[in-house]
């Protein structure tokens, strides 16, 4: 391409306490490219993102926009310049319409002429196929058409480079297909895009160019088209990590837990109730639920971990009667939770990892007649430490000291060692670097042949695809039919993330 | 410029060396005080904190006021460990008192070793009952403990108020509001004889050892802590939140209760109006100043302690005004609060503002 530069980077270093998060960075986007930026968690993405969007100020290094050297000391010097973002997660106020939402972030002058204001939406997004009606509250819109908000609020201050945080992971797969065709509307049209992801599938089939970092620097610049989703992974995660679980077929037993009915009425206006959930579960195997986050993937979680009790419906494990227990009692049953959140539920930052063992392991022999056996504690967290790699100084670490990948191995660990019958995990590889997720998995497979049943909540449709004998989908807190994985085609999964199934009828077609 | 910036993790120095400091920037606060004031600030910390303490009736007297105060902080410091801030240690003991006497004057007529314990259960019991109200409007109505204990203090001084000149006052007490004598059974042995410290110093310590094995030992003290530091993990873990905060509770009771009825069965020998001078508030100085631990309140009570003593000793030797002590009291407070800020926090300084403008200069230079 011969296009012009739109915006070069050259050696950007970010640094803060104890991390250098940018590390000489140097990044080249042109007119009308799509340039992904790819990496794991933790490799310096957001950091970068927030330094050409003025949120925070590089300690060395130049940044040219179209040719000339800028410092951008804020978001708003940046939108003027042309510079939009969306980020992961959106900035809407729940409670004023798509119109007010767009007016809030355009100069007073613009923003009065409300008439115009409203047609200049229409317009912006008819030419870009994304319908949408200016005088709508936000809180009625789905997630998909929220961020379809944020990017025509970009289009309307004439963004010339549109930068997209994780934008895919609140979408079904149908609205990833619409939003890339937009995508590339724009491109052609001479807007340049950065495109922020860690799916490669998605990049291969959007993007131009790719920059791959790891650990703060470029590890790597590619034409992703032109390589396997392997190959990319392979410069994401380094040449010593694996990057694929290798998952063994599983031979199902009997009906371990029987969900029928669960409802459950939310008391926060903006929160999700369970409405006839229906839910069966066979020993040794694994159930993924996908659905995009807010659609009571957490309520589920929680009614099954006894965290909420629900209103009405029945949950049979084994022959006891789940319903009526505490979460405390679910454990000693063999319920073991893995929770979306690991710092703040999962475990408590503050404390040692041994300490966050007696959390939920209390049961294991660790406490008798209401005193702590520390040797018992810290041999248990030894040997969580031990058997699952978690990287750490020792059992005396504090949790909140641990790298999200290190500590979800842990929490993992925690509850695989508890030999549970049931075991629900929520996300558990979501921010996790590549290696800890394939040994998270291989937790999960681990457990799945030892005779547990594994609930797996994920947004991540390669993972459920991957691990999972079954799949449905949560919309809206109804969960879908449950089909077996090899004859789920993508779309039905998508049509069932979007909604679109009877609810509460074919839960138990499943042999 | 100074800049306040948080620390990536806690200083563990600053929180142990920050009792320390407070009490230090106390004492040289009370030099500069003693001074504006026109006495000689020497002689005035000498006889506030030294003469008090210096033979051994000054040393019982510490033990004497130690004891309400190490029995208070160790119930509080249940509480506070779970983040439940129970303001209503005083309100606790002055119904343990009442309790106490009440049932002491019912047994007047009576001898024998069944007397006081039956006395300071009498206490401890009701205590708990006036603890439980504040816990039952926590956990069934949501009401927060704070305001919650802070009026039930002012309660129960009212009722003890109207016991003491109503239905307990003494009929030939020439019209003092105070309760009969409590019969020679009611009344707890002496520690040391010929002094007026008694056996409550020693349930003092016996809770500061109870409170030890709680925290460093039980998982219902693991739990407190869990609850205290992250409330979702402990509902996660299925710590139930109500359960403890009972359990939390009707511990403060119990032991500023006690602390109540061994204050009327110990040095006082009957109820009268000013039971307490404050200890139950003064408690709170100690859990923080001893920071939550054993070891801490049993020393962090003893330094209290002697400022209630070190403030009489000032008013007889300098004729200085009883709010000597509670402007000690606050004043370590006030230190030790700043001080705490410490552990979270480091001061840094800003780079100059000189450089700032000369960013902002290339940045309208970069625009234009």
């Amino acid at each position: 391409m011969t296009a012009a530069l739109r915006l070069k980077l050259e050696n950007i270093v970010k640094e803060y306490p104890g991390c250098r998060a940018n590390d000489g960075i140097d990044l080249t986007v042109e007119a009308g490219e799509i340039h992904a930026l790819l990496g794991e968690n933790g490799a310096g993405k957001s950091t970068l993102m927030k330094v050409i969007y003025g949120v925070v100020q590089p300690d060395e290094g130049r940044m040219l926009w179209n040719g000339h050297e800028v410092r951008v000391e804020n978001p708003a010097q940046a939108r003027s310049m042309g510079i939009g973002m969306v980020f992961q997660h959106f900035s809407l106020f729940e409670t004023l319409t798509v119109a007010e939402n767009i007016a809030l972030s355009l100069p007073p002058e613009e923003a009065r002429d409300r008439g115009a204001l409203d047609q200049r939406i229409r317009e912006v997004s008819e030419r870009y196929g994304m319908a949408l009606d200016p005088r709508r509250y936000v809180s009625t819109l789905s997630v998909g058409e929220r961020q379809r908000v944020e990017i025509v609020r970009c289009l309307i201050q004439e963004t010339t480079l549109l930068i997209l945080d994780e934008p895919t992971s609140v979408l079904t797969p149908q609205e990833v297909t619409a939003l890339f065709s937009t995508l590339r509307q724009l491109a052609k049209e001479g807007c340049s895009i950065l495109f922020i992801s860690h799916k490669l599938e998605e990049v291969r089939s959007l993007c131009h160019n790719a920059t791959v970092l790891r650990q703060g620097r470029v590890s790597g610049d590619c034409q992703p088209a032109e390589l396997s989703a392997a190959e990319i992974a392979r410069m994401m995660v380094g040449d010593d990590t694996p990057i694929s679980t290798q998952v063994s077929t599983a031979e199902p037993g009997d009906v371990l837990l029987d969900v029928r009915n669960l409802n459950w009425k939310s008391n926060d206006p903006f929160g999700t109730s369970l409405d006839q959930v229906n839910l069966n579960l066979r020993e040794g195997e694994i159930v993924g639920i996908a659905g995009v986050a807010g659609n009571g993937q957490d309520e589920l979680l929680k009614a099954l971990s006894g965290e909420i009790r629900a209103d009405s419906g029945s949950m049979r494990f084994a022959d006891t009667d789940l319903g009526s227990l505490a979460p405390d009692q679910r454990r000693k049953l063999g319920v073991a939770i893995v929770p979306e959140e690991r710092l703040g539920r999962g475990a408590v930052p503050e404390m040692s990892l041994a300490d966050n063992a007696l959390l939920t392991a209390s049961g294991q022999g660790l406490v008798e007649r209401g005193m702590i056996r520390f040797g018992k504690v810290r041999e248990f967290s030894r040997e969580v430490i031990r058997r699952f790699g978690v990287r750490c100084t020792g059992e005396n670490s504090a949790a909140g000291s641990l790298s999200g990948g290190n500590l979800q191995k842990y929490i993992i660990g925690r509850e695989a060692l508890q030999n549970p019958r049931l075991l629900v995990a929520s996300h558990p590889t979501w921010g996790v670097d590549v290696g800890s997720a394939v040994a998270i998995h291989e937790a999960l497979v681990r457990l799945r042949d030892e005779g547990a049943a594994i609930v797996l909540i994920s947004e991540d449709l390669d993972e459920l695809y991957q691990l999972c004998n079954r799949l449905g989908a949560l919309c809206d807190g109804r969960l879908s039919p449950l089909a077996p994985t090899a004859e789920l085609s993508i779309e039905q999964l998508g049509q069932w993330m979007a909604g679109e199934f009877e609810s509460g009828e074919v839960g138990h077609a499943a042999a | 410029m100074l800049l306040l910036e948080k620390r990536p993790v806690d200083s563990t120095l600053m929180r142990w060396a920050s009792p320390v400091l407070a009490l230090v920037l106390t004492v040289i606060t009370g030099f500069v005080l003693f001074l504006a004031m026109g006495k000689d600030p020497v002689d005035g910390l000498k006889f506030f904190f030294i003469t008090p303490i210096s033979d051994l009736i000054g040393l019982a007297e510490l033990g004497l006021k130690m004891a309400p105060l190490l029995l208070c902080a160790a119930g509080l410091t249940v509480c506070y460990r779970a983040k439940l801030w129970n303001i209503g240690a005083e309100g606790h003991f002055l119904i343990g008192a009442l309790g106490a006497s009440v049932m002491a004057v019912q047994l007047v007529d009576h001898s024998g070793f069944w007397v006081l314990p039956v006395v300071l259960l009498a206490g401890v019991l009701g205590a708990m009952v006036w603890a439980a109200i504040a816990a039952g409007l926590k956990t069934h109505l949501h009401c927060n403990e704070i305001l919650t204990t802070i009026m039930l203090n002012y309660i129960a001084l009212n009722l003890l108020l109207y016991v003491v000149h109503g239905p307990l006052k003494d009929p030939y007490g020439f019209g003092f509001p105070q309760s009969v004598m409590f019969s020679d059974s009611a009344l707890l042995p002496a520690l040391i004889p010929g002094t007026r410290l008694h056996l409550g110093l020693a349930f003092g310590l016996l809770a500061a050892v109870a409170v030890w094995v709680l925290f460093a030992r039980s998982f219902i003290g693991f739990q407190l802590n869990v609850v205290g530091q992250d409330h979702r993990a402990a509902a996660f873990a299925g710590f139930g939140a109500r359960r403890l905060t009972w359990f939390a509770f009707l511990i403060a009771g119990a032991t500023a209760g006690l602390a109540g009825a061994s204050e009327v069965t110990g040095p006082i020998g009957q109820l009268v109006p000013q039971v307490s001078p404050g200890y139950g508030y003064t408690a709170i100085i100690v859990v923080f100043l001893g920071r939550m631990h054993a070891v801490g309140i049993v020393a962090a009570s003893a330094l209290l302690a002697l400022t209630f003593i070190g403030g009489e000793m000032l008013q007889i030797a300098m004729n200085m005004p009883k709010a000597v002590t509670g402007l000690f009291q606050g004043l370590l407070l006030f230190y030790l609060l700043t001080c705490d800020a410490f552990i979270h926090y480091r001061v840094r300084l800003k780079p100059s503002a000189h450089q700032s403008t000369k960013a902002a200069v290339t940045a309208a230079h970069g625009e234009a």
